[in-house]
C-alpha cells in the first residue's frame, strides 16, 4: 500500500465533508471552501516539516487549477508547472494532475502530461470518496510520482537543471 | 455504382438469409462513439462499413506516431485531431454516413453540457436522441462522465475497455435503471490468472495490442448491430481473457444504493414501467442443476482478497461469475474510522481563502 511517511502526511490533512462537484451549485462553493482550507493546512504542514513542495491556485469557479511544484535533487531545485481540471464527476473521480512540460519525456504519463498514478491510488481514492480532496490527490498522487520519476529523468538527462543549462549557454 | 450500394450488397444478404428482418433500418440510426483511439476508431470504421446512418465522434486527442501499433490511423495523419482524421477516412470509405465530430474533453465543465445536449438531440432528425452511445475511452474519469450523462438522460450505452496489460477486455451494456450502471459497483476485471496487483509497471503506464483492441471493437459493434437491428441476444457483460481464451458472460442488476442519484431515479421509473406491462406467462425453461456429490480433490473456492481488504469491504458485494472479479472493494457507508480530522467550518469567504492560499 502506501509507505509510512505518506500515511503520516496524509493523516495530518483535514478530511472534507461536503460531497459536491462543480455541477452542484451552492454546494460546490461550500466544497471549494473546504478544498482551500484543506490545501492551506497541507501547505502549512509541509512548511513546518521543511518539505514545502508546491503552490496551487484556481480560477474563481474552482474548476481549473494551476501552479508550481518543485523537487530537490542533490541540492538543486527542479521546478515544474502543474495544472488540472476538476472533472464533472468530481469527487467520485480524482482530478488528473498534469505536468505539461514533461509531456512526451516519460512513458509514465498519459497524453497532455497527465501523470500515471499507481494501482493503489484509485482504490484508495474510491474508498475515501468525498472525504479526500485536492490536497490528498497531491500528497498521494503527485508527491510520490515526483519522488520516483524526477531522479530517474535527471539520471537519464531528460530533465536538466535550468540554472545549469543557463550556465552552459553562457560558456 | 455508388460505394454505398457496394457496401450494402453483402449486408443485405443477411436479410435474405433470415438473420436480420430489416437490415436497411441501419441507415436511420445514429451512434455516438466517445473516444476514437484503439477501440473507438475501429468501432467507427465497422459501423461506417455496415452503413450506419450517422456517427457522432468525441475525442480531444491528436494522432501520434506512438499510436501506430494500433489499427486505423496512418503515419501521415499524425498531428491531426483524431476526430478530424477519422471523419476524413470514414467519409472516403462510405460517403453516405453523416458525421458530427467534436474535438474536446467531455469531462470538463466547459464541454459536458454540450456533450449531453448532442446525446439528447444529435439523432438523424435534429432534436431526437442518438440510438446508442458507445464508450471507447481509456480512463475511469471519462467513463464516469458518460455514465453520469446517460443516467441523467436515460440513454442506453455500451461501456468497453481493454486492460492496461493488454491481455483482457470487456464490453458492458448499460440500460439506466434496468442494468447495473458504471457507478453501481467498482469496475469488473477479467481475471487472467496473472496477478494484476504485482503487475510490473516499471517505465510504462499501459501496454496495448491491436489484436485485443480489435476483438473488443468486434464484440462492441456485433452487440450494437444486434441491439439496433433486433436479432440474436445482446450481451450485458462479455469479457475476453486473451491468455486463456476465456469469455465470461454476466448480467448485473442495478444497485439500489447506487451513489449516482439519477441511477436510483431511473431504477424507480424502470420498476414503474415494468409494473404497467401486461403480465406475460413465463415459459419455464428447466435447467439441470449441477450437483457435486463428491469432491475427491477437496476443491474449495478461496477468496482472492486479502484480509485487510475483506475487512474494509462493504457487506454486499455482487456475486460474480467465474473469471471475473471487482477491481477493488469500497467500504460500506459510515463504518470507517478516520485517523485524520475533518475540516472545520469557517466564516471566511472563498475570496479570502484564495488570497490566504496565494499569500502562503
Amino acid at each position: 500500500m502506501v509507505d509510512e511517511a505518506t500515511k503520516r502526511t496524509l493523516a495530518k490533512i483535514p478530511l472534507l465533508k461536503t460531497k459536491a462537484g462543480p455541477r452542484d451549485g451552492e454546494l460546490w462553493v461550500q466544497r471549494l471552501k473546504e478544498e482551500y482550507m484543506s490545501l492551506i493546512k497541507y501547505v502549512q504542514n509541509n512548511k513546518e516539516s521543511d518539505n514545502d513542495w508546491f503552490r496551487l491556485e484556481s480560477n474563481k469557479e474552482g474548476t481549473r487549477w494551476f501552479g508550481r511544484c518543485w523537487y530537490i535533487h542533490e541540492l538543486l531545485r527542479y521546478e515544474f508547472d502543474v495544472e488540472f481540471d476538476i472533472p464533472v464527476t468530481y469527487p467520485t473521480t480524482a482530478p488528473e494532475i498534469a505536468l505539461p512540460e514533461l509531456d512526451g519525456k516519460t512513458a509514465k504519463m498519459y497524453r497532455g502530461g497527465k501523470i500515471c498514478l499507481t494501482d493503489h491510488f484509485k482504490p484508495l481514492w474510491a474508498r475515501n470518496v468525498s472525504k479526500f480532496g485536492i490536497a490528498h490527490a497531491m500528497a498521494l498522487g503527485l508527491g510520490p510520482w515526483l519522488a520516483v520519476e524526477i531522479p530517474d529523468l535527471i539520471s537519464k538527462g531528460v530533465v536538466t537543471h535550468k540554472e545549469k543549462q543557463a550556465e552552459g549557454a553562457d560558456n | 455504382m455508388s460505394s454505398a450500394s457496394n457496401v450494402g450488397f453483402r449486408l443485405m444478404a443477411l436479410k435474405r438469409m433470415g438473420i436480420v428482418d430489416n437490415y436497411e433500418k441501419i441507415r436511420e440510426y445514429t451512434v455516438a462513439v466517445v473516444g476514437v483511439g484503439g477501440v473507438g476508431s475501429v468501432t467507427a470504421e465497422m459501423l461506417t462499413r455496415c452503413g450506419i446512418g450517422k456517427l457522432l465522434l468525441f475525442d480531444y486527442d491528436k494522432v501520434e506516431l506512438a499510436n501506430m501499433n494500433r489499427l486505423f490511423y496512418q503515419p501521415h495523419q499524425s498531428g491531426m485531431s483524431k476526430v478530424e482524421a477519422a471523419e476524413k477516412t470514414l467519409k472516403e470509405i462510405n460517403p453516405d454516413v453523416e458525421f458530427e465530430v467534436y474535438n474536446y474533453n467531455i469531462t470538463t465543465m466547459e464541454n459536458f453540457d454540450h456533450f449531453m445536449d448532442r446525446i439528447k438531440n444529435g439523432g438523424m432528425k435534429e432534436n431526437t436522441p442518438v440510438e446508442l452511445v458507445l464508450s471507447c475511452v481509456d480512463n475511469f474519469e471519462a467513463r464516469m462522465a458518460i455514465n453520469t450523462a446517460c443516467n441523467e438522460i436515460g440513454q442506453s450505452w455500451f461501456e468497453s475497455g481493454v486492460s492496461e496489460n493488454a491481455v483482457s477486455g470487456h464490453i458492458q451494456f448499460i440500460i439506466p435503471g434496468e442494468t447495473s450502471c458504471f457507478a453501481c459497483a467498482p469496475p469488473l476485471v477479467v481475471a487472467t490468472k496473472t496477478d494484476e496487483r504485482t503487475l510490473k509497471r516499471e517505465g510504462v503506464c499501459a501496454a496495448s495490442l491491436p489484436t485485443t483492441m480489435a476483438v473488443v471493437a468486434g464484440f462492441l459493434v456485433q452487440n450494437t448491430l444486434k441491439y439496433l437491428l433486433k436479432f440474436g441476444e445482446v450481451s450485458y457483460y462479455l469479457g475476453y481473457n486473451a491468455l486463456q481464451d476465456f469469455f465470461p458472460k454476466y448480467a448485473m442488476k442495478p444497485n439500489p444504493q447506487c451513489e449516482d442519484r439519477f441511477c436510483c431515479k431511473q431504477q424507480i421509473s424502470f420498476k414503474e414501467r415494468e409494473a404497467l406491462k401486461p403480465k406475460v406467462e413465463a415459459v419455464e425453461e428447466k435447467e439441470e442443476e449441477v450437483v457435486h456429490d463428491d469432491n475427491p480433490f477437496e476443491i474449495e473456492l478461496v477468496s482472492e482478497m486479502t484480509e485487510e481488504e475483506s475487512k474494509a469491504a462493504e457487506g454486499e458485494t455482487p456475486e460474480l461469475t467465474e473469471g471475473l472479479r471487482l477491481a477493488y472493494t469500497t467500504p460500506s457507508q459510515n463504518t470507517q474510522e478516520d485517523a485524520s480530522a475533518s475540516i472545520e467550518n469557517t466564516e471566511k469567504s472563498i475570496e479570502e481563502l484564495m488570497k490566504e492560499m496565494k499569500g502562503l
